[in-house]
């Protein structure tokens, strides 16, 4: 037994609805299909209205003198022969193909077709193109994207989409940077040397880089940490782990969850230099730095204190994913407030990050070593690592980092089988 | 301020502008004792009478003939084609005769005639009671075309039409007759003809369309605004000659221009349009102009399927407008 729908039929041209002047069936009545059930007046015609199934009436929704639309609902009907019964799976059908049109187009081929009423606002203002995101199909800069730019003035860089305090900083560092450039193509070529070109995303880099180092006095700390109890752990499930989610459980997912939470309880370093005032941010979401190539990343893991452990392993594994295709999209990189960079992979033991402006801070997690340290004053094998953080010193203090590091240390330090779960 | 429908703000205009001039009177086939087949001269003919509500034989060039004929003796005819489609038949007389009058006499002669037709389809008409036929008298000069969307505008143009000491041919969307109702003020009114109207303010496209695709487009818009979508919307209300200068501005405030229109695409009234767009804003266009149309098919077909895929929808526009706001 299905329940179906008769709705008001189209009587006649031009008519868009109709008055129920009396039903001709009762609930419960069974009706035979073309059967009429009412009857109805238009403006053109009086007619019956009849049944398109066979059933029994189930419910009369319109009413005696009510005017309705053409299509819209007039009553149930109970049916035997389970036509309704399709009409589900027709919904799940519809669905289907929205989905898949909801995923972000990251081709990017547009992004140098400049249509004409780009092309006038670029050279009327004087636009560097290659600084402006488009938001268009296949990356294609849109004249909205230059009218937003104009209007902002917060111009968007390729690599990191951050955004800029003010207009004027922005010029001093582009000055900066040619000038960089520029001492260096002085220097003079040998035979069988290789010059490079410095464009896209080498250039950027390059750019962030020196307003980075420019901009922010930088200071820097490292904490030694014992996490024999997280590898003793993570050996234990990864394998099960990958097994069953389809992709790693890395160490850099808990050091990220772990900075997650530290950076919950001292906000201070989740905040940015903002000329006249110091900007805290609310969200935590971790830029962490991806290499490909020739080419560095720092896509973002959004709200990573709202994220499980797993989250944050399948967050690294997609973005790394997607960096190494080629297919982060502006939206990816956005965002970030903290930097954590996962420079073990390397086997580097100490480093000094660059800061990722405007952000006030990077952490730089360091290889995990096993080395023997002295616990209760006897040799134990210990599996040791470095955290390295550099700090923007007009936002940040010693003591504050100080505290937020140890905060970090003892919590990693926990982290074991029964105090914590990857889920 | 009383809310009536489309083919109500025919009447109500037709009414008082047959009550304000006794010169006023109207012809068609069944527009007399049955009020025509839609009910649009309804209640004339007990009013005003069968000398100034005239029962026509079947024969469309005779009805624009007579109209012509007393046009030029002083009269203001309204004359009513039942189906836009049986027009054809009046066709010599409307292009050769009442469209060149005036120019060709010097300014001797003119023909202050009204000609209404309904038009469109998406009703199961079929071929016969569903074309959409402006595109064909869209380039004789001399000729007005006016093709309102909204109750409002049906009144305060079909006055101006019938006050216009030329011919206008009045086009009313059949399917709108019933399913648009708005607000219509009760005074005495006219709109100008010849002037495009801003349906909806918006920043991201543009859109450009007449008659019963305005109100698609103006439904599709409110949907694209909760994507953040924001949609400029021009009714150019009159289809011959074309307000250039609205549609450039138009144009020109976003720069993605998307033109409808549920006649067959080539050779439409948006073809122009697209030319005057092409000719004014090259830059500031910030993507192809486009163009929604229906297919080039002979005919609407009859199955309602085939209906479907013929006709302009709410659906149709509001794609096509997503990807233009994409591009």
């Amino acid at each position: 037994m299905a329940s179906e729908k008769i709705n008001m039929p189209q009587l006649g041209e031009s008519v868009t609805e109709g008055t129920i002047s009396s039903w001709l069936v009762q609930v419960g009545d069974k009706v035979n299909k073309y059967d009429p059930i009412a009857e109805v007046l238009t403006d053109k015609v009086n007619a019956e209205v009849p049944s398109s199934f066979t059933g029994t009436i189930k419910e009369l929704v319109a009413e005696e003198g009510q005017t309705i639309a053409v299509g819209e609902l007039m009553c149930y009907i109970d049916t035997e022969d389970g036509e309704g019964d399709t009409q589900p799976t027709n919904k799940e059908t519809d669905e289907a193909p929205k989905e898949t049109t909801e995923q972000p187009n990251q081709d990017q081929s547009m992004k140098k077709r400049y249509s004409p009423a780009v092309l006038r606002l670029a050279q009327e203002n004087d636009i560097d193109l290659d600084q402006v995101t488009g938001s268009g199909q296949k990356g294609r800069i849109t004249r909205k994207d230059i009218e937003n730019y104009l209007s902002n003035g917060k111009p968007k860089t390729t690599s990191s989409n951050q955004e800029v305090s003010s207009k004027p900083s922005q010029a001093q560092s582009e000055t900066v940077v040619e000038k960089a450039t520029s001492s260096a193509s002085v220097s003079d070529v040998q035979q069988g040397d290789i010059e490079i070109p410095v464009t896209g995303v080498r250039k950027a880099i390059a750019q962030n880089m020196v307003r980075s180092k420019q901009e922010i006095p930088h200071a820097w700390m490292t904490v030694e940490v014992d996490v024999t109890d997280l590898v003793t752990y993570r050996s234990k499930i990864k394998d099960e782990f990958k097994q069953k989610e389809g992709f790693s459980l890395t160490f850099f997912a808990f050091f990220v969850k772990a900075v997650a939470q530290a950076l919950k309880e001292y906000p201070q370093l989740n905040s940015m230099w903002a000329g006249d005032k110091i900007i805290q941010k609310k969200a935590i979401n971790l830029s962490i730095a991806v290499a490909k190539d020739q080419e560095l990343f720092v896509p973002v893991i959004k709200n990573a204190d709202e994220k499980s452990i797993k989250g944050i392993a399948k967050d690294i594994s997609e973005l790394a994913g997607k960096a190494r295709k080629g297919k982060l999209t502006g939206d990816d990189m956005k965002g970030g407030t903290f930097t954590v960079n996962n420079t073990g992979s390397f086997g580097s033991i100490s480093s000094m990050g660059v800061i990722n402006h405007p952000q006030a801070a990077i952490l730089q997690v360091e290889s995990i070593v096993k080395r023997p340290v002295i616990v209760d004053n006897m040799f134990a094998a210990r599996d040791m690592v470095n955290l390295s953080l550099s700090l923007d010193h007009r936002v940040l203090d010693g003591l504050v980092c100080g505290h937020f590091l140890s905060y970090l240390k003892k919590a990693l330090e926990n982290m074991n089988e029964n105090t914590m779960s990857i889920y | 301020m009383p809310v009536m429908s489309y083919i109500q703000a025919v009447t109500t205009a037709l009414k008082e502008e047959m009550q304000r001039d006794e010169k006023v009177f109207v012809l068609g086939e069944d527009v007399g004792k049955k009020g025509g087949v839609f009910r649009a001269t309804d209640g004339l003919y007990d009013e005003f009478g069968e000398a100034r509500v005239l029962d026509t034989p079947l024969a469309e060039s005779a009805i624009a003939g007579v109209g012509i004929g007393a046009a030029m003796y002083g009269m203001r005819p309204v004359a009513e084609m039942q189906f836009a489609d049986f027009i054809m038949p009046a066709v010599n007389q409307i292009i050769s005769e009442a469209a060149k009058m005036r120019y060709r006499s010097n300014n001797d002669w003119n023909v202050p005639m009204t000609i209404r037709a309904p038009y469109g389809g998406g009703v199961h008409g079929a071929l016969y009671h569903s074309q959409s036929i402006e595109a064909v008298f869209a380039n004789q000069p001399g000729l007005k075309i006016v093709m309102p969307s909204t109750p409002y505008d049906v009144k305060g143009l079909l006055k101006a039409a019938i006050r216009d000491n030329d011919p206008v041919l009045f086009l009313e969307h059949k399917r709108a007759y019933r399913l648009l109702k708005g607000e219509v003020p009760e005074d005495d009114y006219v709109l100008p003809i010849g002037k495009a109207d801003v349906k909806r303010e918006g920043s991201d496209i543009t859109v450009i369309t007449y008659g019963l695709c305005v109100h698609f487009a103006l439904q599709a818009a409110e949907k694209l605004a909760e994507e953040g979508i924001d949609a400029h919307i021009l009714d150019l209300r009159t289809v011959y000659p074309l307000d250039k200068e609205s549609i450039i501005e138009a144009a020109q405030k976003t720069g993605k221009v998307l033109l409808v229109t549920e006649d067959n695409k080539e050779g439409s009234i948006i073809g122009e349009v697209a030319a005057i767009v092409a000719e004014n804003c090259l830059f500031d266009l910030d993507a192809p102009i486009k163009r929604l149309a229906g297919p080039d098919v002979p005919s609407m077909p009859y199955a309602p399927t085939m209906e479907k895929f013929f006709m302009m929808n709410p659906d149709k526009v509001e794609k096509a407008m997503r990807e233009l706001a994409e591009f």
